[in-house]
């Protein structure tokens, strides 16, 4: 479980601290799966880099009783002169892990196979993010933090992505933020709904996303014209997306 | 496909504390020798010829001398390769730690890693680093026949020890303050360049007339590097040191050091 109390999270500006969670209270119990949405700015990867241990909050509590994965797929942390194989290296000492079992997964996984031995500075955007899904998954964390997923890859290697992730990891916390209803819907089991810094929780996927809507300026006049034009969307574009239901 | 070797649950938090740090330091320690000296061996070798070639200068510069008819009673080689590694200790040190923050601010998404753990591994590899180029270029001019071996190896040990914790200490208080304020970045440079002047490189503070030593022994790397020449070549000169005072302002920087680097990253804005 994840438990937290009254945090709030305030960043310097040059017109004086700025609130951007105020007093955020928030339980995270085993297996959960939370979708994120709110406009730009309104705190979502705020609360990402809290949870994941990033920064500390300004004042409140987080108390951790899971492990709690860095922000899936993220690049940040590698180091563009070493070696994507260096690099894994390195994620798995961290994490006190056997490197070798995970340097086979990685390699075939990512289907980088021997670019895994060249500096990552020399990949293009798509092998690193494959690389980046490819690792994320090496280590078993009780929680998942998603911010914003990427559709990378081709539909294969996205089809394999999504096995991985929701799959295998049914049994795992997740916190998913994104814009999309095609990711959310259908995925978690609840919602909050970021604004002026403080949090909403709907259990209900339409009702959160007709107010996001409605928040983010591109309302619709009611329920049914939103679910026609969620469906329609759907149809439209083939699934290109991760998630799916 | 291979499986995925998924280890057990909750490793994070069945780990104690002190082993997580030190496989995190271990960790980072490796990663900071591959990006530093990387697979080009240059930078490691300039470790060597940077204090190499300021020796030599000072053999040049003194055989000049003595030809003038000043003749000096130490051993010149180890005079100069004790000033100048030293002085590389607490300089590359503090440089290393000055913007170490912002080089590594992304790794404290993996929960395992503290700041406080990049700084320590920063500071670990230039200990060992100049520690070995000490060495090398020791035995390697020892066995040249250009220096005595040391008198007493317990005392340049435990000077070598004392240089090091100053040199960790002012290199956390230097790092942590230029977070604060890039002010201290700009100001650092120059006043490096004075402290490594006026630290006793070129000098023995007895060699130095008893006001101006007065103020000279101020400095903290002074008394470190006063008593490292002590236990290489004591029997040849009067040292002046005082390790009370040494001790006392290295326990001043470690505080401040650790106290500063635990603020950094609470206070920095963002563009979220």
């Amino acid at each position: 479980m994840i438990k937290l109390t009254n945090v709030c999270k305030d960043y310097p500006t040059v017109a004086g601290p700025r609130r951007i969670l105020d007093k955020i209270n928030l339980t995270i119990r085993p297996g959960e799966r939370v979708g994120i949405l709110g406009r730009n700015g309104a705190g979502k990867s705020t609360l990402i880099r809290l949870l994941s241990g990033a920064e500390p909050p300004t004042s409140g509590t987080i108390e951790r009783e899971m492990s709690v994965s860095w922000p899936l797929a993220f690049t940040g942390g590698f180091h563009g002169s070493m070696t994507g194989a260096d690099n894994l290296r390195f994620i798995c000492r961290i994490y006190g892990v056997d490197f070798e079992p995970r340097l086979e997964f990685v390699k075939d996984f990512s289907e980088l196979k021997e670019y895994l031995y060249e500096p990552i500075a020399n990949y293009s955007s798509g092998m690193r993010a494959r690389l980046a899904f490819a690792v994320s998954m090496t280590i078993d964390f009780d929680c998942y933090l998603i911010d914003e997923v990427m559709a990378v890859g081709d539909a294969r290697f996205r089809e394999r992505c999504r096995v991985e992730l929701f799959e295998k990891r049914h049994d795992k916390a997740m916190l998913i933020v994104s814009h999309s209803h095609r990711y959310l819907k259908g995925t978690c089991h609840r919602f909050l709904l970021f604004r002026d810094g403080a949090i909403e929780e709907h259990d209900d996927f339409e009702e959160v996303y007709f107010r996001y809507k409605e928040q983010i300026g591109e309302g619709f006049k009611n329920k049914a014209e939103m679910v026609s034009a969620m469906d329609a969307d759907s149809r439209d574009a083939p699934p290109r997306v991760l998630v799916q239901k | 496909m291979p499986v995925n070797p998924g280890s057990t649950t909750g490793l994070l938090l069945r780990d104690s504390h002190l082993s997580v740090m030190r496989r995190v330091i271990g960790a980072l320690l490796l990663r900071e020798m591959l990006t530093r000296y990387g697979r080009n061996n240059i930078g490691f070798l300039w470790l060597f010829v940077e204090p190499t070639i300021f020796v030599a200068i000072v053999v040049i510069v003194r055989s000049f001398v003595k030809s003038v008819g000043v003749t000096l009673s130490i051993p010149v080689v180890a005079f100069a390769l004790t000033g100048w590694i030293s002085m590389l200790l607490w300089r590359n040190m503090a440089s290393r730690c000055i913007g170490a923050h912002k080089s590594n601010m992304s790794l404290l998404y993996h929960q395992p890693v503290t700041m406080l753990d990049v700084y320590i591994a920063r500071v670990t590899l230039e200990f060992l680093s100049i520690t070995t180029a000490l060495v090398v270029l020791g035995v390697v001019f020892y066995l040249a026949g250009l220096s005595p071996a040391p008198e007493n190896m317990l005392q340049v040990f435990c000077a070598w020890m004392l240089f090091a914790w100053f040199g960790i200490a002012l290199g956390w208080t230097i790092g942590g303050l230029s977070e604060k304020s890039t002010l201290v970045v700009i100001i650092w440079r120059p006043m490096s360049f004075v402290l490594m002047i006026c630290s006793g490189i070129f000098y023995l503070a007895d060699s130095l007339p008893h006001n101006i030593r007065e103020v000279a022994l101020w400095l903290p790397m002074l008394h470190a590097l006063e008593f490292l020449r002590e236990g290489w070549f004591g029997s040849l000169f009067q040292a002046h040191y005082d390790l009370f005072y040494l001790i006392i302002c290295n326990l001043v920087l470690t505080f401040s050091g650790l106290v500063l680097v635990r603020q950094i990253g609470t206070d920095l804005a963002d563009d979220d």
